[in-house]
């Protein structure tokens, strides 16, 4: 039950303007939806049918979820997930 | 070395190892170092295929405008290029990208156009590409998108490196346009089987993000995901720690986006060392620190210098005030 979920600015109207909340899941697609049970209409703005929405990268303890298995990517206790919008580069 | 002009000295820049950094003789990092190039940073590979695509597909003819989005060093380049091949360069910067960057821009004889700090890059190519629809005859190449920037990579960086060092695998480095990644990936793949390609992403402050709708994301469209075999976030304070130990323990001053692929680079590194497996890292380094210092990146404690950069690092140095 302690997985932290790190919210982006453009997203924490969802959660009550938390930059942080927890939820639980043993999959990253589990964690979405338990997550919605408390911050309803969240899970929307990232999913998009099976899939996470193009411009959302999602990240577990720092790596791109799309890399590790998408929204069956295992989760556990004690990690780390941060959702970010998709942005252009910046020192180019 | 000797060359016939600046131009003809693109590329061909060192690798070289970090035997402090490596945790072994068996797992061992090299930095290839970028900032050895014509204007001191990796874009120049790219701005020098984009404009030479250009010219060959008669876009560019003498004296005509090239405009692009950028907030420092593709500007840098192209406006080096152009000064020598004689053409005029618009760069569409955030308001607020560092003052070294606009000096070296204006010696050039670039103009300067100003986007919206808010947004970062994402308004600069914005604004650029309203700007080139009320312009028809200025020529935006757009590195986000143009084919060259990619095949700069594909045709110097990825060979250079395979002929350095043929025992590579992994290639780490930052993703900004995704040029580089997409450019050398593509080669080492089809060169070396098995080599995993690795993208460090800088986790930008909440002033690029802040005001991004989640169904107004950018993403570059060079980006292909396949060339990847993974992508991680990088904080701010990873990789300004990553690169002041790379100055401190190899002697490299580099600027942060080095230190940002260096994390990346470490963490491969470690799980090498955990699997019990060979490994040869090459980091890319994109440029040296020169255009950071202003920004406090390397003054004082880490904290402080974190706390400087805070919401700002990459593009969005605030100017002093």
């Amino acid at each position: 039950m302690a997985i932290e979920v790190r919210i982006p600015t453009i997203l924490r109207s969802y959660t009550g303007g938390a930059k942080a909340v927890q939820a639980s899941g043993s999959t990253l697609g589990e964690l979405l939806i338990n997550l919605d049970t408390e911050h309803g209409g969240l899970r929307d703005r990232l999913v998009d049918g099976e899939s996470l929405r193009r411009f959302v990268n999602v990240y577990l303890n720092d790596e791109d979820v799309r890399f590790l298995g998408g929204l069956e990517t295992p989760v556990a206790d004690g990690d780390t997930v941060t959702v970010l919008p998709a942005v252009a580069g910046g020192a180019l | 070395m000797r060359y016939d002009s600046l131009l003809d000295s693109l590329g061909n820049t060192p690798l070289v190892g970090l035997p402090a950094m490596s945790p072994s003789g068996d797992v061992r990092l090299w930095a290839k170092l970028e900032d050895r190039n014509p204007t001191g940073s990796v874009k120049d590979r790219a701005a020098f295929f984009m404009i030479e695509q250009a010219e060959k597909d008669g876009l560019l003819r003498p004296g005509s405008t090239i405009l692009e989005p950028t907030s420092g060093n593709t500007g840098i380049s192209l406006a080096m290029v152009a000064k020598l091949r004689g053409y005029k360069l618009i760069v569409v910067m955030p308001e607020n990208t560092s003052e070294e960057r606009r000096q070296i821009l204006r010696m050039y004889g670039a103009r300067i156009l100003s986007s919206p700090a808010a947004g970062g890059s994402n308004e600069a190519v914005r604004v650029a590409k309203q700007l080139s629809a009320e312009h028809p005859d200025w020529v935006m190449l757009y590195q986000y998108g143009n084919e060259a920037n990619a095949r700069a990579h594909y045709e110097t960086t990825g060979p250079e490196i395979l002929a350095d060092l043929p025992g590579i695998t992994h290639f780490v480095a930052g993703l900004g346009t995704t040029g580089t990644l997409m450019g050398t990936g593509r080669y080492l793949r089809e060169h070396v089987p098995g080599v995993r390609i690795v993208a460090a992403e800088p986790r930008y402050g909440e002033l690029v993000y802040g005001l991004r709708n989640v169904d107004e994301g950018f993403v570059p469209e060079l980006y292909d995901e396949s060339v990847l075999t993974t992508r991680f976030s990088v904080s701010s304070a990873d990789a300004l720690r990553r690169t002041r130990e790379l100055l401190a323990q190899e002697g490299i001053f580099a600027g942060i986006s080095a230190g940002c692929a260096l994390h990346a680079g470490l963490a491969m590194a470690q799980q090498a060392v955990k699997a019990e497996e060979r490994a040869d890292i090459v980091v890319l380094v994109a440029d040296g620190g020169w255009k950071y210092l202003s920004t406090g990146a390397y003054g004082g404690t880490l904290e402080e210098a974190e706390e400087r950069l805070d919401g700002q690092l990459w593009a969005l140095f605030p100017r002093r005030r």
